[in-house]
C-alpha cells in the first residue's frame, strides 16, 4: 500500500507535466500580445519587441516551456508579469484561505448529504423523498452568487450577525461555505440516493433482510458501505471544483484566494500567475484523488493495491 | 399430521414497467411439519417467486400480492408485524438463494456474515460460542474453519454456494426453502449437503421445501412432489405416487419423458412441444392447454379443479374428473 502511494505520487510529476505543457499550448493560441499589453501605451514597436525578447516571448512556445520548467525544478515560480511580485509567496498566502474553504464545504457537505441520500432512499417516493427532492433541485438549480448575496443580505446588512466580506475570523467562512456547499449537497445528496437505492435492491441485502436483520442494521452495515465508493468519489471531485472554480464566491465576498488569483492573471495572460497556480491546483487534486482510492481499498475488500 | 404452512391461492405479480408479470396465480401448497416437499417446474413457472412470498421477502418496488394467504404455524405472514418478520425470517424460516454469486455481501467475511444469524437471533451467545458454531457448520459444508477470514470474492462459485447453505442452516430453522442449492456443484460435495440437511430433518424435524429440475434428486431426498405450472400446482403427491407413472398430469407425464432413460436404448430427450407459457396473460382455463396433446374446447375455456385420484395425490386436470380410484 505504502509502495503504491509512493509509485502514485510519483505519477504526479509526468501528470502535472502534461497539465503545464497543454496550459502553455492552449495559452499561445490565444490572441493578444502580452507584451502590447504591458509595455506602456507611448512605448515605440521597437521598445515592445525589447520587452518581448526580455521575457523570453521571442523564442518558441516550447522553449518558453522548458525554460519555466528549469525554474520550476530549481525552486523558482517566477514573478508575476505584471505586478512583479513573487508567484510563490503569493499562493503561499492565498492557498489557505481556498484550502481551507474546500475542505470546510466538503466535510460539511458529506455529514449533510450522506445521511440525507441515505434516508431519501430508504423512503423513496414518500413526501420526505419528495421535499428533499425539490430542495435539492431547487439548490443545485440556484446560482451560487445569488445565494450568496442573499445571505449577505440576510444576515450580515439587515442583521449584522455575520461580516459580510473579508477574511480573519472564523465567522468569516460560514457564508461563504454554505453558498459553497449549497449546491454540492443538493448534488451529492441525488447522487445517495440513487447508489444506495441501486444497493437497497441487491440480492445481498435481500440475504440480510431473510437473516432477519433489523431495517437500521441493513441499511447502515450492508447497503451504505456498499454504495460508499461512489458517494466518495462524487465528493472528492466536489472538492477539486472547489479549489479552481470558487471565483464566483471568492468575489463576492471579497476572499483573497487562488481561484481569483488565477481568474485575474488569465485576462491579462499572466503566464507565471497562471502555470503558478494550475500547478499547485492540479498537485492538491492528485492529492486528493490518491486520499480516495486508498480509501477505497479500505473500504472495499475488492480494491487491493500493490 | 400437523401443518407448519399452508398457501391458500397465492396471487403474485411483477408490475414492471414494461408489462404486468403474473408469475404465481391461485397457487395453493400445503406442508406438513417434518415433510421436505419437492418443487418442480420450468424456469419461470413461480418457484422463487413463492418461496420469497413465504418469507414476505418479494422485492416491494416492483413485487404485488394481489391475493391469497400463507399461513406459517397458524400466522398469516402477510400480517405479520415488522418484529414478528424478524423473528420469523432466519430463525423460523430461511432461504437458500438460489444465485449464491449474488447473494452474499462483498465487504464482509464469511465468517461475520453465518455469525450475524446468530447474533440476531441467539443473542444469548456468546462470541467464542458463535465461532465455534460458524466453525462447526463451514466444516460441515466442507468448508475450512480457516477460510472464514476470506471475502466472498477470493471462493469459488461453488464455495459460495455452500456458504449460502451454511447461512441458511446455522440457525436451525423450522422450514427450510432450498431454491436450487446443489446447481454449482460437483457430485460428492451435493452428496455431502443433502445427506448434511437430511440429518438436520432427522435431527430437528426440520421441513423443507426444495426446489430442484433435477428429478433424480427429488426421487432419492425428498417424500412428496409437487409440480409447478404457470405460477399453479398442476400435481401433488407423495415420490412414490407421482414417479408410479400410473396417473400424472400430462406436463408431468412429458417432464418424466425428458430423463434420459438408461435402461431402455431410447435416451434421447424427448421435448415438450409448443412454447414455455407467456407471463403476461393468464389463461382463462388450463396453462398447460396449448402444449397438451390431451387438450379439448374445454381445457381452453374452463380451469380444471383439483382431482384426487388417491389419497394424498391430487391433479388438476379434466382428465381426471371421477377417476378416483381407491374409495
Ligand atoms: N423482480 C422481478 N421483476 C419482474 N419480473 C420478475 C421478477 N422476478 C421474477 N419475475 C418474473 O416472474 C416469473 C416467475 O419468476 P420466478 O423467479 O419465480 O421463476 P422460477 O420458477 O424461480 O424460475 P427459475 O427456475 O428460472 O429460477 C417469471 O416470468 C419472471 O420473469
Ligand atoms: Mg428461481
Amino acid at each position: 500500500m505504502l509502495k503504491y502511494a509512493l509509485k502514485r505520487i510519483l505519477l504526479l510529476i509526468p501528470t502535472v507535466l502534461g497539465i503545464t505543457l497543454f496550459i502553455y499550448f492552449i495559452m499561445s493560441l490565444v490572441p493578444g500580445d502580452p507584451a502590447a499589453m504591458l509595455a506602456p501605451q507611448e512605448a515605440t514597436a521597437e521598445e515592445i519587441e525589447a520587452l518581448r525578447v526580455s521575457m523570453g516571448l521571442d523564442k518558441p512556445m516550447l522553449i518558453q516551456y522548458l525554460r519555466y520548467i528549469w525554474n520550476v525544478l530549481q525552486g523558482d515560480l517566477g514573478v508575476s508579469w505584471f505586478t512583479k511580485k513573487s508567484v510563490a509567496a503569493e499562493l503561499v498566502n492565498r492557498l489557505p484561505y481556498t484550502l481551507t474553504l474546500g475542505v470546510m464545504s466538503t466535510l460539511i457537505a458529506s455529514i449533510i448529504s450522506i445521511p440525507l441520500g441515505t434516508l431519501t432512499a430508504v423512503k423513496h417516493n414518500t413526501l420526505a423523498d419528495y421535499v428533499v427532492t425539490f430542495l435539492c433541485l431547487f439548490f443545485s438549480a440556484m446560482p451560487n452568487f445569488w445565494l450568496a448575496i442573499l445571505l449577505q443580505i440576510n444576515f450580515s446588512l439587515n442583521t449584522g450577525w455575520l461580516p459580510a466580506f473579508g477574511m480573519g475570523t472564523p465567522a468569516h467562512y460560514v457564508m461563504p461555505v454554505i453558498a459553497v456547499c449549497a449546491s454540492s449537497i443538493a448534488s451529492n445528496t441525488r447522487s445517495t440516493r440513487t447508489w444506495v437505492l441501486d444497493v437497497i435492491r441487491s440480492d445481498y441485502v435481500r440475504t440480510a433482510r431473510a437473516k432477519g436483520a433489523n431495517e437500521v442494521t441493513v441499511v447502515m452495515k450492508h447497503a451504505l458501505r456498499n454504495a460508499l465508493l461512489p458517494i466518495i468519489t462524487g465528493l472528492g471531485s466536489s472538492f477539486a471544483g472547489v479549489l479552481g472554480g470558487s471565483v464566483v464566491i471568492e468575489t463576492v465576498f471579497a476572499i483573497p484566494g487562488v481561484s481569483t488569483y488565477l481568474t485575474t492573471a488569465v485576462g491579462v495572460r499572466d503566464m507565471p500567475i497562471i502555470t503558478g497556480c494550475i500547478m499547485v491546483i492540479s498537485i492538491f487534486v492528485g492529492i486528493v484523488n490518491l486520499l480516495i482510492d486508498l480509501l477505497y481499498s479500505v473500504i472495499d475488500p475488492r480494491v487491493k493495491y500493490e | 399430521m400437523e401443518n407448519i404452512l399452508e398457501i391458500k391461492n397465492l396471487k403474485v405479480q411483477y408490475n414492471t414497467d414494461e408489462a404486468v408479470v403474473y408469475a404465481v396465480n391461485g397457487l395453493s401448497l400445503e406442508l406438513a411439519k417434518g415433510e421436505i416437499l419437492g418443487l418442480v417446474g420450468e424456469t419461470g413457472a413461480g418457484k422463487t417467486t413463492t418461496a420469497l412470498s413465504i418469507m414476505n421477502l418479494l422485492p416491494d418496488a416492483v413485487a404485488e400480492v394481489t391475493g391469497g394467504e400463507i399461513i406459517y404455524n397458524g400466522k398469516n405472514v402477510f400480517g405479520m408485524s415488522k418484529s414478528e418478520l424478524r423473528d420469523l425470517r432466519g430463525s423460523e424460516v430461511s432461504m437458500i438463494f438460489q444465485d449464491p454469486m449474488t447473494s452474499l455481501n462483498p465487504v464482509m467475511t464469511v465468517n461475520d456474515q453465518i455469525e450475524e444469524v446468530l447474533k440476531i437471533h441467539n443473542p444469548q451467545m456468546t462470541k467464542a460460542e458463535r465461532d465455534k458454531r460458524v466453525a462447526d457448520i463451514l466444516s460441515l459444508v466442507g468448508i475450512a474453519p480457516e477460510r472464514g477470514k476470506s471475502f466472498p470474492h477470493q471462493f469459488s462459485g461453488g464455495m459460495k454456494q455452500r456458504v449460502v447453505i451454511a447461512m441458511a442452516l446455522v440457525a436451525e430453522p423450522s422450514l427450510l426453502l432450498a431454491d436450487e442449492p446443489t446447481t454449482a456443484l460437483d457430485v460428492t460435495i451435493q452428496a455431502q449437503i443433502l445427506t448434511l440437511m437430511k440429518e438436520l430433518e432427522e435431527k430437528l424435524g426440520t421441513s423443507m421445501i426444495f426446489i430442484t429440475h433435477d428429478l433424480g434428486i427429488v426421487a432419492e431426498f425428498c417424500q412428496s412432489v409437487a409440480v409447478i405450472y404457470g405460477g399453479e400446482i398442476i400435481e401433488r403427491g407423495t415420490v412414490e405416487q407421482v414417479f408410479a407413472c400410473t396417473d400424472n398430469h400430462p406436463y408431468t407425464s412429458s417432464l418424466f419423458q425428458c430423463i434420459p432413460d438408461l435402461e431402455t436404448d431410447e435416451a434421447r430427450l424427448k421435448p415438450i412441444p409448443g412454447f414455455v407459457l407467456d407471463p403476461r396473460t393468464v389463461p382463462k382455463g388450463c396453462p398447460f392447454a396449448d402444449r397438451c396433446e390431451h387438450c379439448t374446447e374445454r381445457c381452453r375455456t374452463e380451469k380444471p379443479a383439483v382431482q384426487y385420484v388417491e389419497e394424498g395425490h391430487f391433479i388438476k386436470c379434466h382428465l381426471f374428473e371421477g377417476r378416483r380410484h381407491d374409495v
